[in-house]
């Protein structure tokens, strides 16, 4: 399997300031990837280094094999929609479509024509005076047409209403699903991610704290409830996460490789939110007791059903 | 043909509340050999979820026998669960109501009860995996 994205190192600092730090990791192709992490995190940071619009302080990155930007090649194979869904509002859809053609080598002016159709929009239409909707399902359709091997989304529904957020999302899906397309998009709403997603990284405070295959993930991740217990007296293998005590019971969140077989524990499986949360929570090694977030600086992630 | 739908608060990954409704509806009869699941496209188009999840949830049924891909085609029903397990229903279903009688008798509530049968079924079934 070959790699989508590669870090080794990866930093970017803004004067003293760092934005990223110490971030490593080894994506493999074919996978939807779910960027997460409180507002501030690092999360576009990351991904306009993936694209090359900025350039590591420290490390290095590789997007399918090539560095980001370094070629016309390079920058075929990777699609990017920025923050907000960007257009130009004072082009038309047709100018838009026209403008693909003209910029990118492999475009697709069937595809590009045909799901324009498909939603229904006047070609004639100032992208200005599209909804955000609208806007978003344009943005998405340059995006493909490109035909590229991966494509980046950054916080693509944040603004969108549940409906069209779920358009948006059935679309990209579809599009994945007939183009054997990767795909990195990042949100601070773990609900949109849920579904779409197979593969996830969780950035904190610039740096990365959980990353994987998610049902890998939510495997190897259980919360254990039972009678008070330290800690150190549980078995090596298992690595705490989260812990909280009342008088008499305990709750941990544990990773663990091996299945648990303590009989005092009552043991219960995570969702992905469960999971994000705890990590959002574990940023620091000073903090191995406490209940995740009680101590200190918390990052705020909002949950919505 | 079945449509899928997820429910977000069960708890059950989306990729195995896929294979448990194509079971349920082999087991209802919803379902028959020799008739089409779903494309990926289509699941995929409909409840926007990621088609590796639908994959996982189609060769899972694969493995276990009861569906086979037809490459460029589709994915068919090849086995049937109606006739076998339904006439076990029965006689589980009285041998549970003896065993909940007793339960009661011994003074569980409903909550007793079932966190009784969950922290069991769950020690066996990771029993069974380990």
């Amino acid at each position: 399997m070959t790699t989508l994205l590669r870090a080794d190192g990866l930093g970017l600092s803004y004067g003293r300031r760092w934005a990223l730090s110490d971030c490593t990791l080894d994506v493999p192709t074919g996978r939807v990837v779910g960027l997460v992490g409180p507002n501030g995190a690092g999360k576009t940071t990351l991904l306009n280094l993936a694209v090359g619009m900025l350039t590591p302080s420290s490390g290095t990155i590789e997007v399918l094999g090539g560095r980001p930007g370094a070629s016309t090649a390079q920058l075929a194979k990777v699609g990017f929609v920025a923050q907000g869904t960007p257009t130009y509002p004072g082009l038309s859809v047709e100018e838009h479509l026209r403008l693909g053609a003209r910029l990118n080598p492999g475009w697709d002016d069937a595809l590009a024509r045909g799901r324009i159709g498909r939603l229904g929009l006047d070609l004639s239409h100032r992208a200005g005076k599209l909804s955000g909707g609208q806007r978003a399902q344009l943005a998405l359709t340059l995006g493909l047409a490109k035909r590229p091997e991966l494509l980046i989304l950054d916080e693509p529904v944040a603004s969108l209403d549940p409906l069209a957020r779920r358009e948006f999302l059935q679309d990209l899906m579809e599009a994945v699903a007939e183009q054997e397309l990767s795909v990195v998009l990042s949100s601070h709403l773990i609900s949109d991610l849920e579904r779409v997603c197979d593969y996830v990284i969780v950035l904190v405070a610039s740096r990365v704290q959980l990353v994987g295959d998610i049902d890998t993930l939510l495997a190897t991740h259980h919360r254990l409830t039972g009678p008070r217990r330290d800690p150190a007296r549980l078995p090596s293998d298992q690595q705490v996460i989260s812990a909280s005590h009342t008088d008499r019971q305990s709750t941990f969140l544990v990773r663990t490789e091996a299945p648990i077989h303590d009989p005092h524990w009552t043991v219960s499986e995570l969702s992905l939110e469960d999971l994000v949360l705890a990590y959002m929570g574990h940023t620091g090694s000073d903090r191995g007791t406490g209940p995740p977030g009680q101590a200190g600086h918390r990052p705020t992630l909002e949950v919505l059903q | 043909m079945i449509e899928f739908h997820l429910d977000s608060r069960s708890g059950l990954s989306p990729y195995m509340q896929l294979v448990r409704q194509v079971r349920q509806a082999l087991r209802l009869g919803v379902l028959s050999e020799g008739e089409q699941l779903p494309t990926v496209k289509d699941v995929v188009a409909q409840l926007a979820i990621n088609p590796n999840t639908v994959l996982k949830a189609y060769r899972e049924l694969e493995h276990e026998g009861l569906v086979a891909a037809r490459p460029g085609v589709g994915t068919f029903v090849t086995a049937t669960l109606t006739d076998t397990s339904l006439a076990a229903h029965g006689p589980l279903r009285q041998e549970l109501r003896r065993w909940l009688a007793k339960a009661r008798r011994a003074g569980l509530d409903d909550e007793s009860i079932e966190a009784l049968f969950m922290t069991t079924f769950r020690t066996a079934a990771q029993e069974d995996i380990a």
